[in-house]
């Protein structure tokens, strides 16, 4: 029941700037895929031509059945037939109609009776949590309650394909944590392809089925939320992805199992090729000893930073830094001596040429 | 085969194509951008082009002088005698001198009033802002040659005037020639008349100076004059270039003050002179001053916006910001609040006094008890005052000019918030492409033409057909066509700031919905939008009401309306009548005023962006 969407080549440029090149993605039925990346890296315009409100420059979207955009067959189907929802970033309520006049105005563009109106609104209100509230103006509610009346709009009129355009970045932290929780029911219950666009990369790992990333109009990775944190396919995915962020120190393979750092060596998975690479190890995988063990290598806390739940310790050996991440809260004490351990199979190695993920 | 197979990729490749170029066109805004290129062709480029040919080829009337020529024959005889002739200097040197110290004059007093009393304003602690505030929209709804008239009641002179005027009744003396007409008093009356387009601009702006900016010059060591020059000063510049190009524009094309003050003693400027050429049915020669006139306007402007280094120094500047520390006015509170009352009241209260008063005059300059009458309000028609005419209420004449009036400026007002819609909906929309641009720049086109100027160029556009059009001459519909064009730059400003606040989801999120662009324009768009078109609406119905410079060149007798009646009165010397006119039109924009603003809202501060 569930719509896939396919992206062939698609390009978009503003004057000089491309913001979407060459972008293919399929997104399958029922996925929740998030385009995740920094600002200006081409997300919203990627979103808006799948949309139809922007025309792209070049390729081909397919949404379900339909082929909604060719260049090279001239079709550019209008947004309002293209089977789909869209909620913005700023809500985008019309400020002069009443929330059962925002909910019922693609309802009437339907065509639908005036009772099954009633029962829709009454629904998607539900859906939302936002019962009784027909006869609000957006200007009497708060900004976390126009963000549900927003969703309500688009629930109410049943697209094949919801579109979220940052749809929490105006919310305060709690709200938008409440949010997250509702918007992966919704998605759960509607089983609807959701195509969903962040800079937030929990909003992205906790929400998605798939998150694509991109950098400069193009996607880096496109994969699950797990593989995009535990195999970043290149540097700039790695360094994006994680927070503490993830460490990145230059060396080269030294032998099989083993790249050397310069002051110390990391066991690694064996891989067949040798030369320059980067290594790529998130603070988690690191232990901590505060006595001397095998393979343990010495570091000094640099500094020590607890949050609660864990602790993040800065680990400094000369001029290389490390971030490691403790469970919970550390004895380490400032300056203390440290030896740490590395989990090879945790560790990715990168090409120090192109950037990209080695695979062993 | 593979020769098929070629043609056959060609053939969609063009298909392709040519759906894509249909969608482009089927785009609204595009579609209403080309419509509206092509209506501004029409209006404003086409009728430049027909001026421009008009005094570089033979005109009938040249065929006495021009031996051998027929007429459309190309010629530099207009642009050699009118530069270069005997008449030159007559004609076109002294007229532009004339012009020039005009329009610089009155400007500068407006500047000097305007900034004034906009500092007190905003940057005092002066009482009664509102009142101040609210007087000084007066003269918007005030004819521009109001206090034009009203300076003949009170200065005229028995010399130059036939009659005395009010100081010459007073002091017993004759008043002398340079107060009673000529160069100073066409400058202090309009000077006092555009003030107010300084005042708003440039108290828009330095409400909206964030204070925080002077302050940090204040920390930084600076004294409060140095704060003024370096701080202040450049951030109301924009402002005042605004006031700048709106007045120079308008004093430059201004017809009524100069005709009223100028041309009995013969001192003519560009407007006047244009007006008594084209009158005279001479339109190479004057076709030849439009285009100085308009020449010299533009390079102004340009000239102007590069000072101040903004192409946009037009728009007003909104926003409001921060509160700016107010400068205590002390023991000076009670005479600065006298004063600016005392000449608040100068410019809108006391012209209308006088011209009412002159008005119930039986005869002018006969100051006694005994003169006083209705007869020119109410009177039957008397061969002996008036040249017959009857009173202004009984008079049929004064009705047809009127309705003229009336229904002139509601259907200019009518196509111009239509404009104004489709104007600001295609520029916006198509925000960054070329084509918007184009539109925009066209739109802008009217404001550097001055009134007058603007006029003449209808003439030549439409004695004859033209393409599918009629000829338009004499006709009323000419008059609608050359307001709507003259407003078409207000008509897009308006639009676009109106659409601007229209974030562009609204529209996004309708058509997502599937509202067609219908659909989208009459549930989103409009309902947002009509407060700021019926504020429009009521700005156009107002400076069409009150507008003489340009349309006085194309009214037939049939065709007059009550401004250009003022006129034709004043040079019949029934001043009285002319007077009466006045504030019978006064009376009816008052009155459209009152109407118009019970709609949505919309009001003349709004139209004013205050
Ligand atoms: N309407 C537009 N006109 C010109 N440039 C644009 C427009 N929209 C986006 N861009 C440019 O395209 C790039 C991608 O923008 P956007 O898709 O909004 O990024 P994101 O949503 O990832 O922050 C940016 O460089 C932006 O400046
Ligand atoms: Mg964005």
């Amino acid at each position: 029941m569930a719509t896939p969407i396919i992206i062939r080549n698609l390009t978009k440029k503003f004057g000089n700037v491309v913001a979407v090149n060459n972008v293919s993605l399929t997104i399958e039925p029922g996925a929740f895929l998030t385009l995740l990346g920094p600002s200006g890296c081409g997300k919203t315009t990627l979103l808006r031509c799948i949309s139809g409100l922007e025309d792209p420059d070049d390729g081909e979207i397919v949404i379900g059945e339909k082929l909604v955009y060719s260049r090279a067959k001239g079709i550019s189907l209008p947004p309002g037939q293209r089977d789909l929802g869209l909620v913005f970033q700023n809500y985008a309520l019309w400020p002069h109609m009443t929330v059962y006049k925002n909910i019922t105005f693609a309802l009437e563009i339907q065509k639908l009776s005036k009772e099954d109106m009633d029962k829709r609104v009454k629904e998607s209100l539900a859906e939302v949590q936002m019962e009784g509230y027909e006869d609000r103006y957006p200007r009497e509610m708060s900004g976390g309650q126009q963000q549900r009346i927003a969703l309500a709009r688009m629930l109410a009129y049943r697209p094949k394909v919801f579109l979220m355009d940052e749809p929490l970045s105006n919310l305060d932290a709690r709200l938008r944590m409440d949010m997250r929780t509702e918007l992966k029911r919704l998605h759960h219950i509607s089983g609807a392809t959701t195509v969903y666009v962040t800079h937030d990369q929990i909003e992205a790992m906790t929400m998605s089925t798939n998150i694509a990333i991109m950098k400069e109009g193009v996607i880096q990775q496109n994969d699950t939320p797990d593989k995009v944190y535990h195999y970043p396919a290149n540097l700039f995915v790695a360094d994006f992805i994680g927070n503490p962020k993830i460490n990145l120190m230059e060396g080269w393979v030294s032998g099989p199992g083993s790249v050397d750092l310069g002051k110390f060596n990391v066991p690694v998975r064996t891989y067949n090729k040798t030369g320059d690479v980067v290594v790529g190890i998130r603070p988690e995988d690191i232990t901590v000893s505060t006595t001397p063990i095998d393979h343990g290598v010495e570091f000094q806390a640099y500094s020590v930073l607890p949050s609660g739940a864990d602790t993040t310790i800065i680990a400094r050996k000369g001029e290389t830094e490390l971030t490691v991440k403790e469970i919970g809260v550390s004895k380490i004490q400032m300056d203390q001596k440290i030896w740490l351990t590395f989990n090879s199979d945790a560790i990715n190695l990168y090409d120090k040429e192109t950037g990209n993920l080695i695979n062993g | 085969m593979a020769v098929f197979g070629k043609t056959d990729q060609r053939s969609q490749k063009l298909f392709a194509y040519g759906r894509r170029f249909f969608r482009w066109l089927t785009t609204p805004h595009v579609f209403l951008s080309l419509i509206m290129l092509v209506i501004m062709f029409y209006m404003v480029i086409i009728p430049l082009y027909r001026m421009i040919m008009t005094t570089i080829t033979v005109q009938d009337i040249d065929l006495r002088v021009i031996k051998d020529a027929e007429v459309g024959d190309l010629t530099p005889y207009h642009w050699v005698r009118m530069l270069f002739g005997q008449i030159a200097k007559i004609m076109t040197y002294e007229p532009l001198v004339h012009s020039l110290t005009i329009s610089l004059g009155a400007t500068a007093l407006a500047l000097t009033i305007g900034g004034l009393m906009a500092w007190l304003v905003v940057r005092t602690d002066i009482p009664g802002r509102e009142v101040i505030h609210t007087l000084a929209t007066i003269p918007y709804i005030m004819p521009s040659w109001t206090i034009a008239m009203a300076w003949t009641v009170m200065f005229k002179n028995r010399t130059s005037g036939g009659t005395p005027g009010i100081l010459e009744f007073i002091t017993g003396a004759p008043t002398p020639d340079w107060l009673a007409y000529g160069p100073i008093p066409i400058i202090v009356s309009s000077g006092l008349h555009y003030y107010t387009f300084f005042f708003l601009f440039v108290s828009a702006a330095l409400l909206s100076i964030d204070s925080s900016l002077e302050e940090a010059g204040e920390l930084a060591g600076a004294g409060r004059w140095v704060i003024m020059r370096k701080i202040t000063f450049p951030l109301v510049l924009p402002a005042i270039a605004s006031g700048f190009i709106m007045t120079f524009s308008k004093t430059m094309g201004t017809f009524g003050g100069p005709n009223v003050l100028g041309v009995p003693v013969r001192y003519y400027t560009l407007s006047t002179m244009l007006r008594s050429n084209t009158g005279i049915g001479n339109y190479g020669d004057a076709f030849v001053l439009a285009i100085v006139l308009i020449m010299f306007a533009m390079v102004t402007i340009m000239l102007n916006q590069k000072m101040v280094g903004t192409r946009k120094s037009y728009e007003t500047i909104g926003g409001r910001g921060f509160m700016a520390q107010k400068t205590k006015l002390r023991n000076w509170k009670g005479f600065m609040i006298v004063l600016v009352i005392i000449f608040q009241f100068i410019i809108a209260v006391l012209p209308l006094v006088l011209l009412i008063w002159s008005t119930l005059m039986l005869r002018t300059g006969n100051y006694s008890p005994s003169n006083l009458t209705l007869a020119h309000w109410i009177g039957q028609s008397d061969l002996s005052i008036n040249n017959g005419e009857p009173g202004v209420l009984l008079n049929p004449k004064i009705y047809k000019g009127a309705w003229n009036s009336i229904r002139l400026s509601l259907w200019t007002a009518f196509f111009t918030a239509l404009l104004g819609v489709i104007l600001g909906y295609s520029i916006v929309k198509g925000r960054g492409t070329r084509l918007s641009k184009i539109v925009e720049q066209l739109a802008f086109i009217p404001y550097v033409i001055p009134g007058i100027a603007f006029g003449a160029v209808y003439i030549s556009m439409f004695t004859k057909p033209f393409g599918p059009i009629p000829p338009l001459y004499g006709t009323f519909a000419l008059l609608v066509v050359v307001s709507v064009a003259k407003h078409i730059p207000y008509s897009a400003r308006s639009g676009v700031s109106a659409m601007l606040q229209v974030g562009k989801e609204l529209e996004e999120a309708a058509a997502i919905a599937g509202a067609t662009p219908w659909q989208r324009f009459k549930r989103i768009i409009f309902p947002l939008t009509s407060t700021g078109f019926v504020s429009g609406f009521l700005m156009t119905f107002i400076t069409t009401m009150r507008e003489l410079s340009l349309i006085i060149l194309l009214v037939t007798p049939s065709t007059q309306v009550l401004a250009s009646m003022t006129m034709r009165y004043i040079e019949n010397g029934n001043e009285q009548q002319a007077n009466a006119v006045i504030i019978i039109l006064i009376f009816l924009v008052l009155l459209g005023n009152f109407i118009i603003s019970r709609f949505r809202g919309g009001s003349l501060k709004k139209g004013l962006g205050m």
